[in-house]
C-alpha cells in the first residue's frame, strides 16, 4: 500500500486510540482502566526489551535494571519539597533543588538510562551467548545492590513513596504509541535489517561488513531509553515502590510476555502482554480460592505463577518462536487480508 | 586484637564459606559442561534439600538421616526437572535453554511458597551441633557446623574424584563434557550420563542447602537465590564447565567475600555483592574462560 | 600401477554369493531440505574390507554417520547380520557390534590414553577380556603403552589416530567403520596406519573404509564403491578399479568418458 494511504491509516489508528484513552475512564470500570494502563506500560517495556534481545541475538537479562533506574531517577526528581524533606532528608542539596514535571522527569530518567546503557553495553555486548546473559544479570544485581544501599538517595530497601500519581491511560498509551512508531520505523529500516542479520548469523553479518558491536549497542541503548521511560511511568503509576519491585519477579513477568508472544515480532510482544496480563489476572483471582459447588478449592498462593511458568515451558518445548513466530501483523498485511476477503467473489484481478 | 588470630579466624570463615560455594558451583559447572546450559534452577535444589530435611526431621527420624533423605530428594528433584523440562528442549539454541531454566526456577520457588508459605522456617539442629570450640580466649571460634561443612565437602569431593576417574560412568561424563558427538560415537549412553550428572549436581546442591540452613538457622523458598548467583561467579571465575575450576572458584570467592567484609572499611561491606558481580563482569570481559580453562570459545 | 601387499587373499564375496554382514539398501538421508544421500545400496561381507571413495561432499561421511546411528535416514534400510539397525540409537548400534573411528580422530583430549581405551569398551556387550584386549592394542601400538597415562590431547596426530583405532577396536566390533584415517598425517605415518589396517584385515576384521587416498584404499580393500553427490557412481572389486584408473576418476568427477 502506498505511503499516503499508510499515513492516513496510521493517523486514524492513533486518533482512535487517543479517543479511546481519553474517554475510557468514563466508559468503564476503574479496575479495567488500570489494567489497560499497566498493559500499555508493560507493552512498552516488552517491546523495548525485545529490541535489545530478540532482534540482536543476545539475551540481556539486565533490562529491568534500566527500568529501576528510570523509576528512581524520575521519582527523586518528581518528589515535592515536603516529600523530599520527610523521606529523603539526606539528599544532596543540588538534587533536592531540582523540581521536574512529569514529562521532563521521565525524559531525564530515560536519558540517564541511555548514558548508562552506553557505559554498560560497550564492554558487555562484545560477549557471546550465555556470557552476555550472565553479565547483564550481574548488571541487574549491581543496580539492585546500589539502590538498596544508597539510602540517602533511595531510602534503601524501604518503600520509596510520594511519587505523584500522574500516569493515566492517555500518557501510557501515548508513550506506547511513540515507542511503537519509533521501533517499527527502526526495525523495518535498512538499519533494522542489519540488526536482524546480526541476529541470524553473526559471523556472516560481519563478513558482509556489518559491524556487530555498534549494531547491538544501538539496539541496546534505544531499548534502555524506553525502559527508563517505562520505569518512570510505572513509578508514577504506583506512587510507591522499592528496589524489589524491579527485580527478578518483574523480569520474569516481562520475559514470559516476550517469549509467549514471540520474540521476533512487535505484534507478538503486544499479544504476549495481553495474554499474560489477562491470564495472570484471571489466575490471581482464582488463587484466593473458589467454590465449585461440589468442592471448595482452597487459596493457593503462588499457583498462578506456577501456571505461568508451566505455560512458558510448554511454549519453549513446542513453539519456541512464540505465538506469532516471525510474523508481523503490519498494516500492509491487514489491508491485504481485507482486500482479499472483500474481493473474493470478484472476477478479474489487479496485480 | 591480635592480627594473626584475626586472620586465622577469617581463614576459617573463608574455608567454610568457600566450601558451600564450591559445592553449588561444582554442580553448576557439571551441568554446563555436559549440556552447555546455564541452569538457573540449580539454586533451588538447595531449597529442596533444606525443606526435605526439615520435613523428614518432623517425622522423627533424627537429623542425620533426615539430611541424607533431604539430599536424596534434592538429587531426585534434579533428575525430574531434567527429564520433564530440559530433555524436551535439548539441542535448542542457548537462549531457549536459559529461559527454560528461568521458568523452572520460577516454578520451583513458587511451589516453595505454595507448600511452605513465603516466610522463613526455623531449621532445628540437634544439640550436638550447637557446639563451638574456642581458642585463645574466644578469639578463634570453630563451630561444629564449620567442621561439618569442611569435612562433608571434603568427603563429597573425594567421592566425586573417585567417581570421575575410576568408574565408567564418571569417565563417560568427562568424555561427554568434552565432546558429546564423540561420546555418542563410542557408544556411551548419553541420556544415562546426563541423568547421573544431574543427580550428582543436585545432590551436591542439596548438601549445600542443608549446610547453609544449618549455618543460618532458617530455610525459605528463596534461600537458593543468592548462593546460585555466587555459584555462577565462582564457576565462571574458575572456568565454566570445569569441575576443578568450580572448586577453585568457590574457595576464591569465599576468600574474597570474607576479605571484603573483614578487611575493608565498614562502608564498603554492604556493597560486597556489587563488588563480586563487578568482578564477574571483569572476568567475562578479560578472561571469559576463567582461570583454569584454555581459550576455546569464540568471543563475539 | 600401485602394488598390492602379497599376503592378502584374493576375495570377492559379492561374486561368491556370501551373505553380507552389513547391508545398506536404498538409503536416503537429508539434512533439512538438502538431500545428502539419494538412494545408496552397498554391502560388506564378513572379513571383507570395502572402500568408500569419492570427492569431498559426495556423502561418504554421511554414510558412516548414518550407519552409526548419528543421523537418521529418511528412508531405506541398514542391517547388521540381518537385523535392522537404522532406527536404533547410537549406543545400541555400538553394542550390536559397529565401531566408528571418526574423521579427525576425536579422541578425548582431557582423558588419558588408558582412559580413552577403557571408554572404547564401555558400550560393548562382553564385559570380560578387557585387560587382554588392552594388552593386544598396546602390542599393536607400542607408542600407546609408552604414553599410557598421558592425556590424549598431548599426542601427535599419528598417535591420536592409533588411539582412535585402538579405542574402536576395544569395542570388539563386528564391523569397523573408518573415516579418513590418513587425513592430516605425514606419509610415513599413513603407511604405518595402513600396515596396521592390513594386519587387522589378516586377522579377519571387517572394515568399511572411507578414504581420500585412493591408492592406499584400493590396495587394502577387496571391493570399492565410488560415491558422487550422494549416489553410487561406480562399484566393483578393488582389482577392477585399480586396473581402470580413468574410470575411477570419471566416476569421482562425473565427467562423461
Amino acid at each position: 500500500m502506498n505511503g499516503s494511504r499508510r499515513i492516513l491509516l496510521v493517523g486514524v489508528a492513533i486518533a482512535v486510540m487517543a479517543a479511546f484513552s481519553f474517554t475510557a475512564p468514563a466508559m468503564m470500570n476503574d479496575y479495567f482502566v488500570r489494567i489497560i494502563t499497566v498493559m500499555c506500560i508493560n507493552a512498552m517495556l516488552v517491546i523495548s526489551m525485545g529490541l535489545a534481545n530478540g532482534f540482536t541475538g543476545v539475551f540481556s537479562l539486565g533490562h529491568m535494571g534500566f527500568v529501576a533506574v528510570g523509576a528512581y531517577v524520575s521519582g527523586v526528581l518528581a518528589l515535592s519539597d515536603q516529600a523530599k524533606a520527610s523521606y529523603l532528608p539526606d539528599l544532596p542539596g543540588w538534587i533536592a533543588a531540582i523540581h521536574l514535571g512529569y514529562l521532563s522527569s521521565t525524559l531525564v530518567a530515560a536519558l540517564v538510562c541511555v548514558v548508562l546503557a552506553f557505559l554498560v553495553g560497550a564492554p558487555l555486548l562484545r560477549l557471546s551467548g550465555h556470557f552476555v546473559s550472565v553479565a547483564t544479570l550481574g548488571f541487574l544485581i549491581i543496580v539492585n545492590v546500589v539502590l538498596v544501599n544508597a539510602d540517602d538517595y533511595t531510602r534503601g530497601a524501604r518503600t520509596f513513596t510520594g511519587v505523584p500519581l500522574q500516569t493515566n491511560l492517555p500518557w501510557a498509551m501515548g508513550w506506547l504509541l511513540l515507542s511503537l512508531v519509533i521501533l517499527a520505523r527502526v526495525v523495518y529500516s535498512p538499519k533494522g535489517r542489519a540488526w536482524r542479520a546480526v541476529r541470524e548469523d553473526t559471523i556472516a553479518a560481519q563478513a558482509i561488513g556489518i559491524d556487530v558491536l555498534p549494531t547491538r549497542l544501538s539496539a541496546f541503548v534505544i531499548g534502555a531509553f524506553f525502559a527508563g521511560a517505562g520505569g518512570s511511568l510505572y513509578g508514577h503509576y504506583l506512587g510507591s515502590f522499592s528496589p524489589s519491585s524491579f527485580y527478578f519477579a518483574y523480569t520474569f513477568s516481562l520475559i514470559s510476555m516476550l517469549v509467549i508472544g514471540g520474540m521476533q515480532s512487535l505484534t507478538g510482544a503486544l499479544i504476549g502482554v495481553i495474554l499474560v496480563s489477562v491470564l495472570s489476572e484471571l489466575l490471581r483471582n482464582l488463587e484466593r480460592g473458589f467454590d465449585l459447588g461440589f468442592v471448595t478449592v482452597p487459596p493457593l498462593y503462588g499457583a498462578s505463577q506456577i501456571a505461568l511458568g508451566v505455560i512458558f515451558i510448554l511454549i519453549m518445548i513446542f513453539r519456541p518462536s512464540g505465538i506469532m513466530g516471525d510474523l508481523e501483523l503490519s498494516f500492509g498485511r491487514i489491508a491485504a487480508l481485507l482486500h482479499t476477503l472483500l474481493h473474493k467473489g470478484q472476477k478479474g484481478t489487479n496485480t | 586484637m591480635n592480627l594473626g588470630l584475626y586472620i586465622t579466624q577469617q581463614v576459617i570463615n573463608a574455608i567454610a564459606l568457600g566450601s558451600l560455594y564450591a559445592l553449588v558451583a561444582i554442580g553448576l559447572s557439571m551441568i554446563f559442561g555436559i549440556l552447555r546450559m546455564a541452569n538457573f534452577a540449580h539454586g533451588d535444589m538447595m531449597m529442596v534439600g533444606g525443606f526435605g530435611t526439615l520435613v523428614l526431621q518432623a517425622t522423627g527420624i533424627g537429623f542425620g538421616w533426615a539430611a541424607v533423605g533431604g539430599i536424596a530428594i534434592g538429587a531426585l528433584c534434579g533428575v525430574i526437572v531434567e527429564r520433564v523440562a530440559y530433555r524436551p528442549v535439548r539441542g535448542s539454541p542457548e537462549v531457549t535453554l536459559l529461559l527454560t531454566s528461568f521458568a523452572v526456577t520460577y516454578i520451583l520457588e513458587n511451589l516453595g511458597i505454595l507448600i511452605f508459605t513465603s516466610s522463613a522456617h526455623n531449621f532445628p539442629l540437634p544439640d550436638w551441633m550447637d557446639n563451638a570450640f574456642q581458642f585463645s580466649d574466644g578469639q578463634i571460634t570453630f563451630t561444629q557446623i564449620n567442621i561439618l561443612t569442611v569435612v562433608l565437602t571434603a568427603v563429597a569431593l573425594a567421592g566425586l574424584g573417585w567417581f570421575v576417574t575410576r568408574t565408567d560412568l564418571g569417565l563417560g561424563m568427562r568424555a561427554a563434557a568434552e565432546d558429546m558427538g564423540a561420546a555418542h560415537l563410542v557408544g556411551l549412553d548419553v541420556n544415562r550420563l546426563i541423568i547421573v550428572a544431574f543427580a550428582i549436581a543436585s545432590g551436591f546442591a542439596g548438601l549445600g542447602g542443608v549446610l547453609w540452613a544449618a549455618q543460618s538457622g532458617v530455610v525459605s523458598y528463596s534461600m537458593g537465590f543468592t548462593p546460585l548467583l555466587k555459584a555462577f561467579v565462582a564457576a565462571i571465575i574458575g572456568g565454566f564447565g570445569s569441575i576443578a575450576g568450580a572448586l577453585l572458584g568457590g574457595y576464591l570467592l569465599g576468600a574474597l567475600e570474607i576479605l571484603i567484609v573483614a578487611f575493608l572499611p565498614a562502608e564498603v561491606s554492604p556493597y560486597r555483592d556489587a563488588i563480586v558481580f563487578a568482578l564477574l563482569i571483569a572476568f567475562l570481559l578479560f578472561r571469559p574462560n576463567g582461570l583454569l580453562k584454555r581459550a576455546q570459545e569464540v568471543k563475539l | 600401477m600401485p602394488s598390492r601387499p602379497t599376503n592378502t587373499p584374493e576375495r570377492s564375496p559379492a561374486q561368491s554369493g556370501a551373505k553380507p554382514l552389513l547391508e545398506v539398501s536404498d538409503l536416503r538421508v537429508s539434512y533439512g531440505a538438502v538431500t545428502a544421500i539419494h538412494g545408496v545400496s552397498l554391502s560388506v561381507a564378513a572379513g571383507e574390507v570395502v572402500a568408500l571413495l569419492g570427492a569431498n561432499g559426495a556423502g561418504k561421511s554421511t554414510m558412516l554417520r548414518t550407519i552409526s546411528g548419528l543421523s537418521r535416514p529418511r528412508s531405506g534400510r541398514i542391517s547388521l547380520g540381518g537385523e535392522a539397525i537404522h532406527r536404533l540409537p547410537p549406543a545400541r548400534i555400538v553394542r550390536l557390534g559397529i565401531a566408528h573411528c571418526p574423521e579427525g580422530r576425536r579422541v578425548f583430549g582431557s582423558l588419558s590414553v588408558a582412559e580413552n581405551l577403557r571408554l572404547g569398551a564401555a558400550a560393548r556387550a562382553e564385559r570380560s577380556g578387557m585387560a587382554e584386549d588392552r594388552e593386544r592394542i598396546y602390542a599393536m601400538f607400542p607408542i600407546l603403552r609408552e604414553r599410557m597415562t598421558q592425556s590424549a590431547g598431548t599426542l601427535s596426530g599419528g598417535e591420536q589416530q592409533m588411539l582412535a583405532l585402538g579405542r574402536a577396536l576395544m569395542a570388539r566390533p563386528k564391523v569397523l567403520l573408518l573415516d579418513e584415517p590418513s587425513l592430516g598425517l605425514a606419509p610415513l605415518l599413513v603407511q604405518q596406519i595402513f600396515r596396521t589396517l592390513a594386519e587387522l584385515k589378516a586377522q579377519g576384521v571387517t572394515m568399511l573404509l572411507v578414504e581420500q587416498n585412493i591408492n592406499l584404499a584400493l590396495a587394502l580393500a577387496d571391493r570399492a564403491y565410488v560415491l558422487r553427490t550422494g549416489e553410487v557412481s561406480l562399484a566393483g572389486s578393488a582389482a577392477e578399479l585399480q586396473a581402470d584408473y580413468e574410470k575411477v576418476a570419471a566416476a569421482y568427477l562425473g565427467a562423461r568418458p
